[in-house]
């Protein structure tokens, strides 16, 4: 019973960060169907940004010194900033290219400022102490689940709970999903494109920053590839969710999270290291059964 | 009423000045080059071969594929299981079977068998994924390149893990990586003007209507994904031949995103595309790695500071492709009448379909 507690968390918490990738994956390409394949690069800046200006191995952390309070705000303006500069500075031109150049170019960016910080701050991972008290583990029901864990899940409630609302309730939240169904007859209703494309852009940035932070709390150390993995993820299950689905981009961060877990915690010891195989063979099978995502939106149905 | 000439006559000037051009680049580069640039230039006809193999797939069929570096890992590892010298075999790479630990081929004989193995894991897979459409395919075979590397990072004795497998014959040089080159082109082609390349092309523009024609969208792509993965092992296999080792890190995403980089710079529906985009990259890298060494100017070295030239690499990706959307040919192809470029493949039309969406 701890056991499957246990799993139960790990699962939760590796997929809410999943789920907060997808979803700054699923809204920039809900607006203009760009499959930003520089989310890593941002989630890893965010992170350096942290270090800056010290390039040291034993990082001394600056803004990572400032309290709680003052370097998550810091953070989400650094993750929005760069997300907005992005899209004034290249994405903007790419609007009505085709979606492999969009893509390639997002790749491209991502090339540029993973460079970036590699020339900043070297290959070499730093170490950075943040908030040590979130590693200790909490007693729940005899498992001992870590805090950070907790967190993670309570965050990406929080944030999930709180964009919902924004989407559901708000007038941007209706122009924002209404450019994510049609965008040209959003456009023609009157959305504002602009706003709206660089709405979802700082929203994914700082969706960026959050997962830097937790990634950073979590490993303890800052690496330039610690982005990657989680946008491959990511985009992974936003195609799985169904392109355009919000809602289902995070229902298949969710499912790709727990099914690592499961896996893992499932197959025998000598497969184990074959989880990532079982994981993008599972992804596969998913397609071919439904090709057009798991949640897709009624819209995205091919009318021939 | 005169017959038109028929396709072949109209494009054959195509592979024939691309691989004329190449040739050019081999012999000047063996007349005037360092060793280091030799190198260089065997490294660009090997991504020549990938990006045309890549263009086989993604040109023809409209599809981007994520997933063709693991055929080129196949290759590799193939060709590294054939051409190892036994001894050095039976101690790092115990699993192998029996067979297969006994052998030493040449290169000759073992490219081609590479080549065919990884097309053969292509005709198994691409059965299973060529089903797919659009994104859902394209990330179909980013699985196929998850599920691959996986695999060969750790199934330890077979593929040695993570780590590097040496001992591979280093028989590269300038002519036979031209001659992987021109085969890819060659192969790249004759597909193209195939009649199966001629149906894929169809369903890339107007999927419906040319299904409403008969065409077997799944078996055209599948031809086509066989083909592209065949090309791929053939490079694999150099590959393997020209750094003597091979580690499964440098068949995954980083090649992955560089190659098809390449391809949409270059033009993604063209084969000069393909072949410009690898030469204009593989230029400009060379460029600002001499630029990272320092130049000479009248006294004074003024070097630029490493890690340079990626960010220019990125930077003028984009420049590129802001400017030129459908990259540097704008998908047409090299040919005798129209200098410099001729349009031969229409570019894709947007169906009402994509608009609306």
């Amino acid at each position: 019973m701890t056991g499957l507690l246990q799993i139960l968390f790990d699962a939760l918490s590796l997929g809410s960060l999943y789920a907060l990738g997808a979803l700054g994956i699923a809204l920039i390409f809900g607006v203009m169907r760009l499959v930003n394949f520089a989310h890593g690069d941002f989630i890893a800046f965010c992170v350096f940004a942290m270090l800056w200006p010290s390039i040291n191995a034993a990082a001394i952390v600056f803004a990572g010194n400032l309290p709680f309070y003052l370097l998550i705000p810091l953070l989400l303006l650094v993750g929005a900033g760069l997300s907005i500069l992005s899209e004034v500075i290249v994405f903007r031109r790419f609007r009505n290219a085709n979606p492999a150049t969009m893509m390639i170019a997002s790749f491209a960016l991502g090339f540029a400022i993973r460079n970036f910080l590699l020339m900043l701050f070297s290959s070499r991972p730093k170490s950075v102490t943040l908030w040590p008290s979130l590693g200790l583990p909490v007693e729940i029901l005899g498992a001992r689940i870590p805090m950070l864990q907790i967190v993670t899940i309570v965050i990406t409630l929080v944030v999930l709970a709180a964009l919902t609302l924004f989407l559901k309730r708000t007038r941007y939240g209706l122009e924002m999903r209404a450019a994510a169904e049609n965008f040209t007859m959003a456009r023609m209703l009157g959305v504002r494109a602009n706003g709206v494309i660089l709405f979802a852009f700082a929203i994914s940035g700082m969706l960026a920053a959050a997962i830097g932070l937790i990634l950073a709390t979590n490993s303890g150390t800052a690496d330039i590839g610690m982005g990657a993995n989680v946008m491959l993820i990511a985009f992974i299950a936003t195609v799985i969710g169904g392109l355009g689905s919000i809602p289902g981009a995070v229902a298949a961060g969710f499912l790709i999270g727990g099914a690592s877990v499961l896996f893992q915690a499932t197959l025998p010891p000598d497969a184990r290291v074959f989880r990532d195989a079982f994981v993008y063979g599972a992804v596969i099978v998913v397609l071919l059964v439904r090709p057009q995502g798991l949640f897709a939106p009624k819209s995205a149905k091919q009318r021939v | 009423m005169s017959q038109r000439p028929s396709v072949m006559w109209r494009t054959i000037a195509t592979p024939i000045i691309l691989a004329v051009l190449l040739l050019a680049i081999a012999a000047l580069s063996y007349q005037f080059g360092s060793r280091s640039f030799n190198r260089t230039v065997v490294e660009m006809f090997i991504n020549i071969m990938v990006v045309v193999g890549l263009y086989v797939f993604v040109g023809n069929s409209g599809l981007l594929s994520f997933g063709h570096i693991s055929f080129m890992c196949l290759g590799a590892y193939m060709t590294a299981w054939l051409t190892i010298p036994p001894v050095m075999k039976s101690i790092t790479l115990k699993g192998l079977p029996l067979w297969l630990l006994h052998t030493k081929l040449p290169m000759w004989v073992a490219t081609p068998i590479s080549g065919l193995f990884a097309a053969l894991f292509a005709l198994v897979v691409g059965r299973v994924i060529m089903r797919l459409s659009g994104i859902a395919a394209s990330i179909a075979t980013f699985g196929l390149l998850g599920v691959v590397n996986n695999v060969y990072s750790n199934w330890d004795s077979v593929t040695g893990g993570q780590g590097s497998i040496v001992g591979i014959p280093p028989t590269m040089n300038v002519w036979n990586g031209w001659l992987g080159a021109a085969a890819a082109i060659a192969i790249a082609y004759a597909y193209a003007i195939s009649r199966s390349g001629l149906a894929l092309r169809a369903t890339r523009d107007e999927a419906v209507a040319a299904s409403g024609s008969g065409i077997d969208l799944v078996r055209e792509r599948l031809i086509a994904f066989v083909v592209s993965a065949f090309i791929i092992g053939l490079a694999g296999a150099l590959y393997a031949h020209f750094l003597s080792i091979v580690n499964p890190g440098a068949f995954y995403l980083r090649t992955t995103f560089i190659t098809l980089s390449m391809l949409v710079v270059g033009g993604m529906y063209s084969l000069s595309g393909a072949v410009i985009g690898v030469v204009a990259i593989s230029t400009l890298i060379e460029l600002f790695r001499d630029l990272e060494k320092g130049v000479n100017l009248e006294g004074f070295t003024v070097a630029l500071p490493n890690g340079v030239q990626e960010i220019a690499i990125g930077i003028i990706t984009i420049v590129i492709l802001m400017y030129l959307p459908s990259g540097l040919t704008r998908n047409r192809e090299l040919s005798w009448k129209g200098w410099p470029l001729q349009r031969r493949l229409p570019r894709p039309v947007q169906t009402a379909l994509e608009k609306s969406n």
